[in-house]
């Protein structure tokens, strides 16, 4: 009852004190709303723009035909360019695509002779290379179907695909792109700021001042563990509304009280990170060098994404989890992030109940409680080297 | 450095310094006002005053460290407004700044902080060597010489300080608070070693702040300063002759005007009640705490009684603290026994700190809450019963005098206020007894005096306990019993009184330096003897011959290369960063994110179970991409599949699916995608359409026979990189993003480490230029970035196998531009933030967001419009991205890339010229 109390009043001390760091609170603000703003908008369409070039040896109707097929956004308007500078061109990374329309090309397909069209792709270049290309090769062969049909009659294709995408029919990265962010956010502030909060009072000489008191290390670190988890839990809770669903006009399937809930169980894993990073930095600068250094990876290979989102570097598709085929697979599931991810994007995106989810809530709640109790260890250890 | 032979000056000739109308005000704080005052040459000056009346403000303005905000201030004859006689003068002037060893490198050795000095002067070696030397002789740090400066106790960091100022033979030299926090026998020593260096240079006019009012009774001049105004000026006679007053303590609050010195009484010690004697309320017993090998406290031991105030006199760093901290049960004991009012202080026991109110050193309150809620907090935490709380916060705030200010931060108030509220957070819960650890440093006469009023009236009227450490002796003198104590030991425990008559000394400093001396091990003879040495080399001085200035700037530069690569190796999280941050996080994304999308799991509903459409299924199971999953039933159950994660895709075959295609009838095949991730949906559909297309092709050519040819065929050429395999992809994409991300960082809190820690002041007071500051900054990070390149390299190459097909060295001089410009950009975001901080954050995020949006990292430079590709065409990241792919991917040499050369060479010279110029050489 009494460490109750004190836990309880030690955590509206800490919410006094982050009131009152401008730097923090600026954290916060940016992170929760101009920072899931442009980063969800600037998610890149797959292909945008892409820079195509058309060496036209043809110079025929069709090949005008092929030519005019390619505009923004998904292209650039075609540079036409001779075969000689093909190379140069692709060499220095100013086309990913060349297209290399041969002499004679109309004439041979309306002869039905099948000519060839070269498409050279800069495959450096991943985010655009494999979709461009499939793009180009429908873009050209319903071209040619058309201006042959304009000639002779053409058969139908008897079997065709329907696509219907689950979840997010138009295939909108805003709404992928915006959520990941919340919880990328969420992860990076609670471990920020439950860290910041403990080296502040260590740099300011206030803990050993705490500690004269009638309070426990344990009071002290779920103090700040709660208040911190309060905010960001707060601060993520009015982001999800007011920015993703709000401003953003994401829809969000599944409940998300039950997401808050696994939020929780997440901040108190994080939280306690936090705090284990901040014994073992020095001074706040160490603790920043820290953060980039365990973050980054804890992010990226749990799919979260973090400052360098994994997915825009290439096709787009992560890893599959079930797989565990390396020891880095192994390690991860260690980290509350690997879990928390999977269980926010099974939420979020794909609507899932209790019933889908509750090996991820179950392992967060282990891993919360061995990194509290561990944090908690080395906490006190710090505290008795402190002075 | 020439002009110092022939300078002379005779005393009483032109002032050493003259200022005129000086005004300095931070914000809306005046530090100093319209001061107007000439310093004699070739005396000892003493400016005198508590903290925070200007004292250090003047003299960061008079030694360059801070640019003139108005009036005008010469300096042996020089304007030190204008930048190029300042440039002249900086060799001729030494500044210590305050706090011990503040313009020091911690983690240096001894030797290494003098030389780096030494270095910054331009010395060659020999002259080098014989000065430090001397030096280190003279101030008996010889021994010590390898000793890191932040492991040195509070004395020799102020020695140490001196020789670094003295390095050069300055004709000023300026200490701000040399001695403060010193133990008596060092601070003797100090200025021992001061007067002889001014016995062997007698034209030397040294300048000195001290908050020690014995010591500045022995300088030649004084100044009187109060709330950045001069109270008086004179000899110290003249001044105890102006005021009246027996000794300057009082001199000093008599000139105070008249407001300030209202409600002051003087300090009356009401003799203790002796019925009380007895009863024991603290002991200690062989009270003994280690550190690793270090001994803090030595077997200390003493008994301090009930409504005693028992003083506890010693340097910084003698053990006081720590003392206390056992005491208090914050840390617990290696060794011996701390017993509160009779029990064993037991660390677990929250009881017993109920009894107890501790005041940390210096304000450790929060000062991020008011002052009433600061109370509040602390009333709760003492579990003082809510309907109680109210009325004892108020009780305290009138004891206190603190009801003025109930709603103030304790920042905005002055320094006697918030050690008031200390004292009365500290009594919130009526403690027996009270710890105060160094409750009055920093704190002017008068509230120091007030401060001690309050103490006494609690220790007579309430009979609280009272155990405070000091460093000032006349407070030592106001306890009841003192114990002396010196690295780690009680030297002595007494009454004041019986403490000085039995070493028969005049005064409670002496008896205590006596005690010193006996206890320490190098006897102070030694010192003389070496300082005499001193003198005596340099009654005959060696003139080196100057290095011509080309030189002198090469050394001055190599001197901060030298003293960074130094720092740098003695930090261990830095240097780890900075040699494997960029090699751990390749690895990280090199096996953490394989963008191959494959392992697709699917599964099928068949409505028609045919052989052909069997067939289809199968075509999908047997490639890479597909894994197949046990088949679905009904529409149900592949949203249940799909919203559980099982599964990434399921086909719907309808019924009839092999009759229809077999009469060309239109047949249509429903696909679901988990459209979740969106970016992998594309590619899954993808991959779907070309598994259909090959599909629909084979059997085609099952019943058409291989020559039906469609209209034209589509030769794609996957140039570079065949596989389309994501790790050749990735590295040349990433080695941009990690040289640019790390050494950028790592050079933004170069510079901004020294804001914060201080050790920028030798930026502004020695005669190095901004560029050659930043350059001598550089290199050591530029080395390390080409070490990193290489590592990513062979990582790239070695583990990863991704073949380097172009020219290595065409990538190495590229990296090596690159990583120019990307350390000169850290410095350049150097110059905007103060702290490490806000310094990490915006080197990271603004460096970083460029880089990744307009670079071409995503997408093309070319597929950019408007300020993207404006900001893609000039940013280095850009062009060495064209090179990394150009040489590792497409088998390029320097030849085929070198219109990527120039852009990337002209971003170091723009860069570091920017930075150099937005870095100021003063303070503001």
């Amino acid at each position: 009852m009494r460490a109750a109390r004190n836990i309880l009043h030690l955590g509206f001390k800490e919410l006094h004190s982050l009131l009152r760091d401008p730097i923090l609170m600026l954290l916060i603000a940016f992170a929760l709303t101009v920072n899931i703003y442009t980063a969800a908008t600037a998610m890149p369409e797959t292909l945008h723009k892409a820079p195509i070039a058309v060496v036209d040896e043809d110079r025929s109707a069709l090949s005008g035909r092929i030519r005019d097929a390619f505009y923004p956004p998904y292209f650039l308007p075609p540079a036409l360019i001779t075969a000689a500078e093909m190379d140069a061109r692709m060499d220095a990374g100013l086309d990913t695509f060349a297209l290399h329309i041969p002499s004679g090309f109309e004439r041979d397909v309306l002869a039905g002779r099948s000519p060839a069209i070269q498409l050279n792709v800069d495959a450096t270049r991943m985010s655009q290379a494999f979709i461009g290309s499939n793009y180009i090769q429908t873009i050209v062969s319903e071209e040619v179907n058309e201006f042959v049909r304009g000639h002779r009659a053409s058969a139908q294709p008897p079997v065709e695909l329907v696509f219907r995408a689950e979840f997010n029919p138009e295939l909108d990265k805003i709404w992928f792109g915006s959520i990941m962010e919340v919880i990328t956010a969420i992860t990076m502030l609670s471990i920020v700021l439950t860290g910041a909060a403990l080296i502040r009072e260590r740099e300011h000489g206030t803990v050993e001042h705490v500690l004269a008191m009638p309070v426990t290390p344990f009071e002290i670190m779920a103090s700040k563990v709660w208040a911190m988890a309060f905010v960001v839990l707060a601060g993520s809770a009015l982001s999800l509304n007011l920015m993703v669903r709000g401003l953003l006009a994401v829809p969000i399937e599944g409940s998300l009280a039950l997401f808050f809930a696994g939020v929780c169980l997440h901040l108190f894993a994080t939280g306690s990170i936090g705090i284990f990073l901040a014994t073992v930095a020095r001074s706040m600068p160490q603790f920043g060098l820290l953060l980039f250094m365990v973050m980054l990876p804890m992010q990226i290979l749990s799919g979260a994404g973090g400052l360098i989102r994994a997915q825009t570097l290439s096709a787009g598709g992560l890893k599959q989890r079930e797989g565990m085929t390396s020891i880095i697979d192994i390690v991860m599931q260690a980290a509350p992030t690997t879990h928390f991810v999977e269980y926010a994007q099974a939420i979020l995106f794909r609507g899932a109940g209790l019933e889908v989810v509750w090996p991820q809530l179950a392992s967060l709640a282990a891993i919360g409680m061995v990194f509290f109790a561990f944090s908690l260890a080395r906490f006190r250890k710090t505290l008795a080297t402190m002075a | 450095m020439s002009v110092r032979a022939g300078t002379v000056t005779p005393p009483d000739a032109a002032p050493a310094v003259r200022l005129r109308a000086v005004g300095l005000r931070y914000r809306d704080v005046i530090a100093l006002d319209a001061i107007t005052l000439d310093l004699p040459a070739g005396r000892m000056i003493g400016v005198i005053g508590p903290d925070g009346v200007g004292k250090s403000s003047l003299f960061s303005l008079i030694a360059g460290a801070r640019a003139i905000q108005s009036g005008s201030i010469e300096v042996l004859g020089g304007d030190m407004a204008n930048a190029r006689q300042r440039q002249a003068l900086l060799p001729r002037i030494a500044y210590m700044p305050q706090g011990l060893g503040k313009n020091l490198y911690p983690t240096l050795s001894v030797f290494e902080n003098v030389d780096f000095f030494a270095r910054l002067f331009g010395q060659g070696r020999h002259e080098r060597e014989r000065r430090i030397a001397e030096l280190l002789d003279a101030t008996g740090l010889a021994p010590f010489a390898e000793r890191p400066a932040g492991k040195l106790s509070g004395g020799m960091k102020q020695k140490l300080g001196l020789c670094c100022a003295l390095i050069h033979d300055p004709d000023l030299l300026i200490l701000d608070e040399p001695t403060t926090g010193v133990d008596p026998l060092s601070r003797r020593q100090f200025w021992e070693l001061i007067e002889r260096i001014r016995a062997a240079r007698p034209a030397m006019t040294v300048l000195v702040a001290t908050a020690y009012m014995e010591e500045a009774a022995r300088f030649d001049w004084l100044v009187a300063m109060n709330d950045g105004e001069v109270l008086a000026t004179g000899t110290p006679p003249e001044l105890l002759a102006r005021a009246g007053t027996r000794t300057l303590d009082d001199a000093f609050i008599a000139l105070l005007p008249a407001a300030r010195r209202e409600g002051y009484r003087p300090v009356v010690i009401t003799p203790r009640a002796a019925r009380l004697q007895e009863e024991t309320a603290i002991e200690a017993r062989g009270l003994t705490m280690r550190f690793g090998k270090f001994t803090a406290v030595d077997h200390v031991s003493f008994r301090i009684r009930r409504g005693e105030i028992f003083g506890f006199l010693g340097s910084n760093g003698c053990g006081k603290t720590t003392t206390m901290k056992m005491l208090t049960g914050l840390l617990p004991a290696s060794e011996g026994e701390a017993r509160l009012f009779g029990r064993e202080v037991d660390p677990h026991d929250l009881a017993t700190r109920r009894r107890v109110g501790y005041m940390t050193q210096s304000f450790s309150l929060y000062s991020e809450l008011t002052v009433r809620r600061n109370l509040i907090i602390h009333a709760r935490l003492f579990g003082i019963p809510q309907a109680g709380i109210a009325a004892r916060v108020q009780e305290m705030a009138e004891r206190f005098d603190l009801t003025a200010i109930m709603d103030a931060l304790p920042a905005a108030l002055p320094l006697g206020a918030r050690q008031r509220l200390s004292l009365a957070v500290a009594m919130i819960h009526r403690p027996e007894m009270l710890i105060l650890d160094e409750p009055t440093s920093g704190v002017d006469p008068v509230a120091r005096d007030a401060f001690w009023n309050v103490l006494i009236e609690l220790a007579r009227k309430d009979n609280v306990t009272l155990f405070i450490s000091t460093h000032f002796m006349n407070e030592a003198e106001r306890c009841d019993r003192i114990a002396l104590m010196h690295a780690g030991q009680v030297l002595v425990s007494d009454t004041p009184a019986a403490i000085v008559a039995a070493r028969g000394a005049a005064d409670l400093e002496h008896a205590f330096i006596s005690h010193l001396e006996e206890a320490m091990t190098r006897r102070p003879e030694t010192i003389r003897e070496a300082a005499d040495a001193l003198s005596a080399a340099r009654a005959a001085p060696a003139p080196a011959a100057p290095a011509p200035p080309r030189l002198r700037r090469l050394h001055r530069l190599f001197s901060y290369t030298r003293r960074e690569s130094l720092e740098l190796s003695r930090d261990p999280i830095r240097l780890a960063l900075a040699a494997l941050g960029s090699i751990f996080l390749m690895l990280v994304l090199g096996y953490g994110i394989n963008m191959d999308v494959e392992d697709l799991s699917f599964a099928v509903l068949d409505r028609d179970d045919s052989a052909l459409s069997r067939d289809y299924a199968l075509n999908l199971a047997g490639s890479r991409y597909f894994i197949e999953r046990p088949p679905v039933r009904d529409h149900a159950e592949i949203d249940r599949r799909l919203r559980a994660g099982e599964i990434n895709l399921a086909l719907e075959l309808p019924p009839g699916f092999a009759r229809d295609i077999a009469r060309g009838t239109p047949v249509q095949i429903g696909v679901w995608i988990d459209g979740a991730m969106p970016g992998r949906a594309e590619t899954v559909r993808t991959y779907m359409q070309g598994m259909h297309q090959h599909w629909l092709q084979s059997k085609a050519r099952e019943s058409n026979g291989p020559s039906a040819p469609g209209l034209a065929t589509i030769e794609t050429r996957f140039r570079y990189n065949p596989d389309v395999a994501s790790l050749p992809a990735m590295v040349p994409t990433v080695i941009p993003l990690l040289l640019f991300l790390i050494p950028a960082i790592l050079s933004t809190l170069s510079v901004v480490r020294e804001k914060e820690l201080g050790s920028i002041v030798n930026l502004y007071v020695t005669p190095i230029s901004r560029l050659e500051f930043l350059l001598g900054k550089q290199i050591p990070y530029v080395v390390l970035a080409m070490i990193s390149f290489l590592l990513l390299t062979g990582l790239a190459v070695f583990i990863f196998g991704v073949p380097l097909k172009g020219s290595f060295a065409a990538l190495a001089f590229a990296a090596l531009l690159y990583v120019m410009a990307t350390t000169a950009f850290g410095l350049l975001v150097s110059a905007f933030v103060r702290s490490q901080v806000a310094g990490i954050f915006a080197a990271g995020v603004l460096g970083i967001l460029p880089v990744v949006q307009f670079s071409g990292l995503i997408e093309p430079v070319s597929s950019l419009t408007g300020a993207g590709r404006f900001i893609g065409e000039l940013h280095p990241a850009s062009h060495f991205l064209t090179i990394t792919r150009g040489t590792f991917s497409k088998g390029l040499t320097f030849t085929d890339l070198k219109a990527s050369y120039v852009p990337l060479a002209l971003a170091f010279p723009v860069l570091i010229g920017l930075g150099a110029l937005l870095l100021r050489k003063q303070a503001h």
